[in-house]
């Protein structure tokens, strides 16, 4: 029922970094903690990232970056989610993102940043406590 | 602003994703929209692929979407995939693979999850499917979670069903001929760009010999091979999809087989009903006192149920 229903994230790796370990680990952290998580695999465009939220209809987009393209793939994707009218999502992000950075990304509206080495759980509860209410209640 | 259902008729994705979500949780506001979907369903192909794990189901689904594409079809793909039974979780991978679909607005893909069924689909499926035809999407592809032996429950939601075998299965056929090789319209064997696969397709073709209701159809099934490394079958592949429509058109099979569908849809959503008037009517408390009873041997089960059945307003 609506109240118990499983959260969906899509985990992606956007950029052209090919190695998505950690991504994987994230994915299956997830997975047993009870969520649907959809994963789209490596070298993912914003277009794509955007495409695979709105077609799956998520409530949080997790992002993977290793390569240091950040600070030119989250403004698109967080760009192109506006254009969508896509604004009740959770969108987090986890990598290799030098702190200096971290300011600006969350001023992008990517709510959290996730450094290697973060216990898994810290992330789980993460995004449980910051899916949108409205999401999980309304339903309309 | 339009209702969802509107904006759905009028092809808008977010509105259908949305849906789907609904549908996925049996909300109550989903059964009211489906009421009103379903006048507009009843034009789309709906196609199942199912296979082993591995097979090369989700490969071959892309491959069928870029052919349909090229055939002008509006394509709405539905991929389930297993449920943990420990977490409930799942990991919804089938998008890997149709990476290459991504960007174009007529082709539209769902991951489900299993969500505890047991057939290969999940119990919303069929009415993603419905959701997806009101849409106006032309074929809309279904892929199972990967089968072995039993999960025939495709063949309740599909016009035509492919079975994808991939090659060096040998014995696997010999496995999986009881419940899978009985529902497949089309055998498609997979890989065909690796050794074995002219072995796999004699194999099949002999299992289908010793079928004593081949000649009594109009169908003959075709066994037909795939690569999609070297790009070869697909198009053959989508031509036979085409044929098997049509063939269930002519022969009425399809209006037969929808009817089939019905029924068990009708008989699904009575028990379904009957589950939830004994959940209303039954506290948690009575259940175990109940069984408790019968497992003292105090009561015994067949009474009980009589007077469950009344209490709900069923005549025994």
């Amino acid at each position: 029922m609506a109240d118990t229903r499983p959260i969906r994230v899509l985990v992606a790796k956007p950029g052209l970094d090919g190695h998505d370990r950690g991504a994987k680990i994230i994915a299956r952290a997830l997975r047993d903690a009870g969520m649907e998580v959809i994963y789209t695999g490596i070298r993912q465009t914003p277009e794509m990232i955007v495409e695979a939220a709105i077609q799956e209809d998520v409530d949080a987009v997790l992002m993977s970056i290793l390569s240091g393209a950040h600070m030119a793939i989250f403004p698109k994707v967080m760009e192109l989610l506006k254009q969508n009218d896509v604004d009740d999502i959770l969108v987090a992000a986890g990598g290799i993102l030098p702190d200096e950075d971290i300011p600006a990304i969350k001023e992008m509206g990517i709510k959290g940043c996730f450094g290697p080495g973060t216990p898994t759980d810290e992330i789980i509860n993460f995004v449980r406590a910051n899916i949108p209410a409205q999401r999980l209640a309304a339903e309309v | 602003m339009q209702n969802i259902v509107e904006r759905l008729l009028n092809g808008d994705r977010r509105a259908l994703a949305r849906m789907v979500t609904l549908i996925e949780n049996e909300t109550p506001q989903a059964r009211r929209y489906l009421t009103e979907l379903h006048q507009h369903a009843g034009h789309a192909h709906i196609v199942g692929v199912t296979g082993a794990p591995g097979a090369g189901k989700s490969t071959l689904v892309t491959r069928l979407v870029r052919e349909l594409r090229q055939r002008d079809h509006k394509v709405g793909v539905v991929a389930v995939d297993p449920t943990s039974p420990f977490s409930g979780g799942a990991i919804l991978g089938d998008r890997i693979r149709m990476m290459e679909l991504a960007g174009d607005p007529n082709v539209f893909i769902r991951s489900m999850a299993s969500r505890g069924s047991l057939g290969g689909l999940a119990a919303a499926t069929r009415d993603v499917v419905r959701a997806m035809d009101a849409a106006g999407y032309d074929t809309i592809i279904i892929e199972t979670v990967g089968t072995g032996q039993a999960e025939v429950e495709v063949m309740r939601a599909a016009q035509t069903v492919l079975v994808v075998v991939a090659p060096g299965m040998g014995d696997e056929i010999q496995a999986i001929k009881a419940g899978i090789l009985e529902i497949a319209d089309i055998f498609v064997v997979s890989k065909a760009d690796k050794a074995g696969a002219d072995q796999t397709v004699a194999e099949l073709a002999m299992l289908l010999s010793l079928d004593p209701n081949r000649r009594k159809t109009a169908w003959r099934i075709p066994i037909l091979k795939t690569s999609s490394i070297k790009q070869q079958g697909i198009e053959q592949l989508v031509d036979s999809l085409q044929q098997h429509h049509q063939s269930l058109v002519e022969t009425g099979q399809l209006e037969q087989r929808a009817q089939r569908q019905v029924r068990s849809e009708l008989q699904t959503l009575v028990l379904h009903a009957v589950m939830d008037a004994l959940k209303a009517e039954v506290s948690e408390e009575e259940w175990a006192a109940l069984i408790a009873d019968i497992t003292k041997r105090e009561r015994d089960p067949y009474t009980v149920a009589s007077e469950l059945q009344a209490r709900i307003g069923l005549k025994s």
